[in-house]
C-alpha cells in the first residue's frame, strides 16, 4: 500500500492506503475527523467540501493519494486556538442556518471559500449563485443565506481589528 | 472502485511512457469526471496516472492572436484569467459556467476536451473558435479533432498538453443549464473573425458537438441574429431523453444561436 502524507488541520499526517481511498475516507476514517460528511457521493451535494491549500473541493471526487504533501483545512480546523468558534460557524448558529446539519460543514466551507474569493460583502444573488454546488434538504437556504452574509462580514470585521 | 496503480510522473514523457508500458491506464488531472466514473464501476483502468503535478502544463499566455492555455489549467483559473477576460471574454465566461466553484477549482480544459462529453461546453468553444489541440506528438485543428460520442482524434499514448485559441472579435457563449446537474442541455458558441463564421453546438447532438453550417452560412451575408430567424436545426440527430425531446433540444439550438449572436455583437 502506498504512503500518502500532508497536513491536516496544521498537524503532519503520514499513512499508508489503499489507493482508492478517496480524501473523504481518509479524513473520517483514518483521522476520525468525522465533521466531513459524505451526502451524495456523486460530487453535487458539497456535503463533503473541505480546503486544499486554500481553495474549496469536494473530497468524496478527491483520492488521498491526490493531496500528497498539500495542506489541508477541515471543518475542525477552523476555530481560532483561543475561539470556541469561526466567525463563519457563529454566524450560522446565530442565524439558524442549519436544521439537522447534516449539510453545515460543508456550507460553511464553501462559505469561507466564497469570502476569499468575493470578499466580505456579500449581496444574497452572489451567495445564492455561489452555493450551486452545495444542496440542503432541510432549510430551504433562506437562513443559510442570511448567516454566510452575517459571516462573512464578520470575517471582514475581524480582519481590521486583528 | 476496482483497484489500481497509481502513477504521478513529473514529465510529460514519463506519463507518456507509462501510456505505452500499461495498456489499461487513463489519465488523471481533476478527476471529476474520471473518478466519479470509478466510483460506480463504469470505469475500471488498472493504472491512474496523475499528471496535475507535471510542470509546465498548466498556465495561460497570450501569444500573437492567441490565447494559449495548458492542459491541466483549472476552470476556476480560465474564468478569473485577465488575460481571457480582456481577449477572449466569452471563453472565461464559458469556464465560469463549469460544474460549481468547487469542481471549477479541480477540473481542466484537458480533460474536458480529452473525454468529449456531448454535454460538455468546451468542445463547443474550441469549435466555435477553430482552436488548436497541441499534443505530445502533435497539432490537431478543432474541425478533426472531435469524433463522436467521447470520442476523439486521440491516440492511445497521445496526451493534450495545450489548447490555442485564436482570438475573435465577436464571440459569445449561450449555455442552457439542466436545472439539477448543471451540464448543457444546449450549449451555442458562436464567433466571427474576419469573414469566417463558427456556429458550434453542445449538449443537443447525438454524436457530441457540432457546427451548424446553415446558421453560418446565413451569418456570413450579415452577422445579426435577424439572418437567423425562421431558420431550424432539424430534430434528426438531436438527442431526446427525459431532460429534453429532440424537437425541444433543435428549437433551443435556434434561441440560443441567436442570443449568442446579439451577444457577441453587443
Amino acid at each position: 500500500m502506498p504512503a500518502v502524507s500532508m497536513t491536516v488541520n496544521g498537524k503532519a499526517v503520514t499513512a499508508d492506503v489503499d489507493p482508492r481511498t478517496l480524501l473523504v475516507e481518509f479524513l473520517r476514517e483514518h483521522l476520525r475527523l468525522t465533521g466531513t460528511h459524505v451526502g451524495c457521493d456523486t460530487s453535487q451535494c458539497g456535503a463533503c467540501v473541505v480546503h486544499v491549500d486554500g481553495k474549496a473541493r469536494k473530497s468524496c471526487t478527491t483520492l488521498a493519494l491526490q493531496v500528497e504533501g498539500a495542506n489541508i483545512t477541515t471543518i475542525e480546523g477552523l476555530a481560532a486556538p483561543d475561539e470556541p468558534l469561526h466567525p463563519m460557524q457563529a454566524a450560522f448558529r446565530d442565524h439558524h442556518g442549519l436544521q439537522c446539519g447534516y449539510c453545515t460543514p460543508g456550507m460553511i466551507m464553501s462559505a469561507i471559500d466564497i469570502v476569499n474569493r468575493k470578499g466580505f460583502s456579500l449581496d444574497d444573488k452572489t451567495i445564492r449563485e455561489e452555493l450551486e454546488g452545495n444542496i440542503c434538504r432541510c432549510t430551504g437556504y433562506h437562513n443559510i443565506v442570511k448567516a454566510i452574509a452575517a459571516g462573512a462580514e464578520a470575517m471582514g470585521a475581524g480582519r481590521k481589528a486583528a | 472502485m476496482y483497484p489500481f496503480t497509481f502513477h504521478r510522473p513529473k514529465t510529460v514523457r514519463q506519463a507518456v511512457g507509462l501510456l505505452n508500458k500499461n495498456e489499461d491506464a487513463k489519465l488523471l488531472a481533476g478527476g471529476h469526471t474520471l473518478l466519479p466514473t470509478m466510483k460506480l464501476r463504469l470505469a475500471s483502468p488498472a493504472h491512474l496516472i496523475d499528471i496535475s503535478g507535471i510542470e509546465g502544463l498548466s498556465g495561460i499566455e497570450l501569444k500573437g492572436r492567441s490565447i494559449v492555455i495548458g492542459a491541466t489549467t483549472r476552470h476556476a483559473e480560465v474564468a478569473n484569467s485577465p488575460i481571457v477576460r480582456e481577449h477572449l471574454p466569452a471563453l472565461a465566461y464559458l469556464a465560469g459556467l463549469i460544474g460549481d466553484p468547487a469542481v471549477r477549482h479541480c477540473g481542466t480544459i484537458g480533460g474536458s476536451v480529452a473525454n468529449n462529453d456531448p454535454s460538455a461546453d468546451y468542445p463547443a468553444a474550441c469549435l466555435g473558435l477553430g482552436a488548436t489541440i497541441v499534443t505530445s506528438k502533435r497539432r490537431i485543428k478543432a474541425d478533426d479533432f472531435f469524433r463522436g460520442l467521447f470520442e476523439t482524434a486521440l491516440e492511445p499514448d497521445e496526451i493534450i498538453t495545450k489548447v490555442m485559441f485564436p482570438l475573435a472579435r465577436k464571440a459569445a457563449y449561450e449555455k442552457f443549464r439542466n436545472q439539477a446537474s448543471r451540464y448543457a442541455l444546449v450549449g451555442v458558441f458562436v464567433s466571427k473573425r474576419g469573414p469566417e463564421v463558427r456556429v458550434a453546438v453542445t449538449g443537443a447532438g447525438s454524436n457530441g458537438v457540432f457546427r451548424v453550417t446553415a446558421f453560418e452560412e446565413a451569418l456570413k451575408k450579415r452577422f445579426s441574429e435577424k439572418l437567423l430567424e425562421g431558420l431550424s436545426v432539424p430534430a434528426d440527430g438531436l438527442s431526446g431523453d427525459i431532460h429534453g425531446s429532440a424537437e425541444y433540444r433543435a428549437h433551443l439550438i435556434g434561441v440560443l444561436a441567436r442570443r449568442a449572436v446579439a451577444k457577441a455583437r453587443a
